[in-house]
């Protein structure tokens, strides 16, 4: 397969595309899950679908859509569902995990209308839904590896700002903090991170590569930076290693990647145990 | 340590909120250097007047003053340091080190875009000291008991170098053991000059700590030194609807005889 990745464009576009993905899905995944956002990264995913149904339905009668990359409109859907959920978190002040549902829900409603509407597509709806090495583009490539550019760069800025809101959003506030705006920042940002990762992962896996790592993380981890360092690590191990079984048994990375994932985060646990059993 | 310069000056303060008032023509001044007690039931407003003070909320009627500038356009907020109820602040599972909560409170005073320098790490390596808490700096945060917890965040509050620190029933959810050390740390941050304004339900504690004492229900109905307090302390119980216990440390007894 090492060989492949010099012989073969598409095995290159997945794996470059794979590794970065390792570092930023489990970068935003971190502050997700301390920030117990873990289901939006699903409802997300589900807009980002609509958006890719929406595209590849709407390049079956228009060729104006045809050449574009159904990334990008999903992508757009994926960065309007995050308006979405903010806002209507601010309208169910009291129930703000209701946004979730009616965003995740109203998303799949949407994507299987469009689905159904084209009566099937000549593109591979299977490789959306649960990954591909094969279908990753040049185009995919680059769109990842600026977006990946992006979300590093803003992180590294706001790391601060978001570190505190995380941990403390009413003391974040208290000391001034532009909380709203820094908050929607991040949360286009993962919109951008969910609809860039898809073509790896898959869209109904995706939030797993976003949470499972930080799962494992946090169980090993001592203080924060830590806690990004073993996610990225273990995001980073579950998509090569799911990349190189999917490429060698022939099946979804999707399931390959968070299947190692899941492995990973039942070594931590053992080992923790373990290690509080000798501390003891 | 009483100079006259007022650090908050509230004027004619009114909040509603749903049509029940939740205070009602609250005037109260802080000097530089006071260790001011607000002292009330639960349901007095308390909580709303901090949050009216530290700019959560908006005042609806009435003005208040931060450091001789109206709080709409207080910008200045590292000046205020601020110590919430440990119960309600933040998630125990958290993996943050105690090195990394204290380092967060630098944030609005770095400003933007700006990461620590070494001397901001030594800073906060000198807060986390100050409250005795050097010795469990790469430990996690949810791995403290609750006293050690509020310490550390009077650490982040103080590592800004604030000249005012709000402290919201601090020892809600600490032992009874280290409650009494956690105060005596209060005493010594005054003593160093930080003013400090402390929200409890229960004043008897601090009596022999703070400068000045406020009784809270709706509208203010104390405003004075603990011994004149103690003085009032039946007409103040009416009012409570409960009695009011207030311990009077020695020296103010003898202050009084004085």
């Amino acid at each position: 397969m090492i060989s492949g990745i010099f012989q073969y464009e598409f095995l290159q576009n997945a794996f470059l595309s794979g590794m970065i993905i390792g570092i930023i899905a489990p970068l935003l995944g971190v502050f997700i899950v301390v920030r117990r956002l873990s289901l939006i990264a699903d409802a997300l995913s589900h807009v980002t679908l609509a958006g890719i149904a929406a595209s590849l339905f709407l390049g079956k009668y228009s060729t104006l859509f045809l050449g574009l990359n159904p990334l990008y409109m999903g992508m757009a859907f994926s960065v309007g569902g995050a308006v979405l959920i903010e806002k209507l978190r601010s309208v169910y002040k009291h129930y703000e995990e209701l946004a979730i549902p009616i965003i995740l829900s109203g998303g799949i409603g949407l994507g299987v209308i469009f689905i159904s509407l084209a009566d099937g597509f000549n593109t591979d709806l299977f490789s959306y839904l649960f990954g591909s090495v094969s279908a990753v583009s040049r185009t995919d490539l680059w769109t990842i590896i600026i977006i990946s550019i992006f979300v590093i760069l803003v992180i590294r800025l706001i790391y601060k700002e978001l570190f505190l809101l995380s941990f403390d959003e009413e003391y974040a506030k208290a000391t001034g903090i532009a909380a709203k705006s820094i908050h929607f920042i991040f949360i286009v940002m993962v919109a951008l991170v969910i609809a860039a990762s898809m073509r790896i992962v898959g869209i109904l896996l995706v939030s797993s590569l976003m949470t499972l790592p930080v799962a494992a993380s946090i169980r090993i981890a001592k203080g924060f930076k830590q806690t990004i360092f073993y996610s990225i690590l273990f995001g980073e191990t579950a998509v090569l290693g799911g990349l190189f079984l999917s490429y060698y048994l022939d099946l979804a990375p999707g399931g390959t990647i968070v299947m190692i994932s899941v492995l990973i985060l039942i070594l931590t646990v053992v080992f923790k145990k373990l290690a509080v059993r000798t501390a003891v | 340590m009483n100079g006259k310069i007022p650090i908050i000056e509230i004027k004619n303060l009114s909040y509603r909120y749903e049509r029940e008032n939740i205070l009602e023509n609250v005037n109260l001044s802080i000097e530089k250097g006071a260790f001011l007690g607000i002292v009330g039931p639960n349901g007095s407003g308390k909580s709303t007047l901090l949050k009216l003070i530290l700019g959560l909320i908006k005042p609806q009627k009435g003005e208040i003053k931060l450091f001789g500038e109206d709080s709409k356009h207080f910008r200045d907020q590292q000046k205020i340091g601020f110590v919430s109820q440990k119960a309600n602040s933040f998630n125990t599972g958290f993996p943050a080190t105690v090195y990394e909560v204290v380092a967060s409170g630098l944030t609005k005073k770095l400003g933007l875009f700006r990461s620590l320098s070494k001397r901001d790490a030594a800073k906060v390596k000198e807060a986390v000291a100050s409250v005795g808490m050097e010795a469990y700096m790469d430990r996690n945060i949810g791995e403290l008991s609750g006293g050690q917890q509020q310490r550390v965040f009077i650490a982040r509050a103080l590592v800004s170098e604030p000249e005012l620190l709000i402290l919201d029933e601090p020892t809600v959810g600490v032992d009874a053991e280290n409650v009494q050390s956690f105060y005596e740390m209060l005493e010594e941050l005054n003593k160093a000059g930080i003013t400090l304004l402390l929200v409890t339900h229960d004043i008897g504690v601090i009596s022999d700590k703070v400068t000045n004492v406020a009784c809270l229900n709706k509208g203010l109905f104390f405003h004075g030194t603990p011994s004149e307090f103690e003085e009032q302390k039946i007409g103040l119980s009416e009012i409570y609807g409960h009695e009011v216990q207030l311990l009077t440390h020695d020296h103010h007894e003898e202050a009084a005889h004085t």
